[in-house]
């Protein structure tokens, strides 16, 4: 397991839920909180272990829950939902591919809320709902699908410059020159 | 595609999830005030972050801007002091009036100020959080305000901090009485999820006597909020259930999208 790379992901998700519970730009500017966090399981989905899934949706899930007015441990299940059906998948995703990102993004941005929102429901919560919800869904699902490609390049920049880097093979090797034209 | 330990995972998860859900009451509210303070460190460090421009343009301030405020905040002072010297002045005789009916006396208001450290990050709840707690006297239900008007009541009390349910949140009805001939009372239920300045005024009579720019006060029913504090102004109106009731909108006087400093209501 890379716990560097765990470690990386479970503080950009407590920095994200911070975050989003300070900036009040987006819910100014577009009436609706972003939640970067489905677009964090999309990348920990497609580049990490099943436990750091895992982690990530418990520990976001429950960072989320405790400074929200959600009963706590609503958000973990959406979360996981969202991360565990792309994990078992990735072999087939183009993960590299910046609108594979993004449609990934999107989608588990307009997952995640809308489980929630499923669940809170269902459990006989009353959240705030009506027609104004379905443009804080498409904020939230446009704003998760637009982040989801920087996070991707944001992973890779701190795998390259804080964590260990690959030795690469070149196939190019001195010994095995054919050296043309007479000596 | 079929792995054990993938499923294990899964599972693992949502037993947790379930555990947490079927936690007590208390015993939930107590571990995500625990949680929540693991993120106190950086709301300091916000804190100070947004202190740290304030100060900045402060230092910058030319000397002659600084005198200019000077002279406007003395005169300003000199205006408040002689105004209360005339509410003192109508305070005691109402006092008189008072004891000369054996009325019952009205409790002063003890205001907290406090200040708003996060908002709630989902976008179905509207609550916020603010740096009072229970070392500070702060309890449940206790009522919140600003200088506009009333914001919303207390919901959960920890050592440090509160949480604060704003009007137009379901968990915050109030009952309101507009200043109109007849006096009506209604009760302020959830708004929409989009505008927060605007809330519905429900339960009101049929014959309601309502027209825009009504002001609405808190009735004092209920037990919550005390009689007067000032809500909002009636907006529009409409007859609902075939005439046999009113709704009406609320414009509140509090903005409450954009909150810095609340005054906690202690009684």
């Amino acid at each position: 397991m890379n716990l560097f790379k765990t470690i990386l992901i479970l503080s950009f998700a407590f920095l994200t839920v911070f975050g989003e519970t300070v900036l009040g730009a987006p819910r100014y500017f577009l009436g609706a909180q972003v939640d970067l966090l489905p677009a964090l399981m999309v990348y920990a989905a497609l580049n990490a272990d099943i436990v750091t899934i895992a982690l990530l949706a418990v520990l976001g899930g429950v960072w989320f829950d405790s400074l929200s007015a959600n009963p706590l441990g609503i958000s973990i299940v959406p979360l996981m939902v969202a991360g565990f059906a792309m994990y078992v998948r990735r072999d087939l995703i183009l993960r590299q591919s910046p609108f594979a990102q993004f449609m990934l993004g999107a989608a588990a941005s307009a997952v995640v809320p809308g489980l929630t929102v499923l669940f809170l429901l269902n459990g006989g919560k009353q959240p705030l709902i009506g027609w104004g919800s379905l443009w804080q869904w498409l904020v939230m699902t446009g704003a998760g699908a637009l982040a989801t490609p920087l996070i991707f390049s944001l992973g890779e920049w701190c795998g390259g410059a804080l964590g260990y880097k690959l030795r690469t093979e070149v196939s190019f090797r001195p010994d095995r020159e054919i050296q043309r034209g007479r000596k | 595609m079929f792995k054990p330990k993938n499923y294990l995972a899964l599972g693992a998860v949502v037993l947790v999830a379930v555990a947490l859900l079927s936690l007590p009451t208390r015993a939930t509210s107590r571990l995500k005030l625990a949680v929540s303070s693991w993120f106190l460190p950086l709301f300091g460090l916000a804190g100070a972050g947004q202190q740290l421009p304030a100060d900045l343009a402060d230092s910058l301030l030319p000397r002659r801007e600084l005198l200019h405020q000077l002279d406007v905040l003395r005169r300003e002072n000199q205006q408040l002091r002689s105004q209360a010297v005339q509410s003192t002045a109508i305070a005691r005789e109402n006092d008189q009036l008072h004891a000369l009916l054996n009325w019952k006396q009205t409790v002063q208001w003890k205001l907290k100020p406090a200040n708003v450290v996060m908002r709630d990050p989902a976008n179905w709840w509207r609550t916020v959080q603010i740096d009072l707690g229970s070392r500070d006297g702060i309890q449940t239900n206790q009522p919140v305000l600003t200088a506009d008007g009333l914001v919303g009541r207390i919901s959960s009390v920890s050592y440090l901090n509160s949480q604060v349910v704003l009007i137009g949140d379901h968990d915050c009805r109030v009952s309101v009485l507009i200043d109109n001939s007849t006096h009506d009372v209604g009760v302020l239920t959830a708004s929409g999820p989009l505008d927060a300045s605007f809330v519905q005024l429900s339960y009101l009579p049929s014959m309601a006597n309502l027209k825009a720019g009504q002001n609405v006060f808190t009735s004092g029913l209920g037990g919550v909020f005390p009689k007067g504090i000032p809500v909002g102004k009636i907006v529009d109106m409409q007859t609902i259930e075939y005439g046999l009731a009113t709704e009406a909108r609320v414009k509140l006087n509090a903005n409450l999208g954009a909150l810095e400093q609340v005054c906690v209501l202690i009684q």
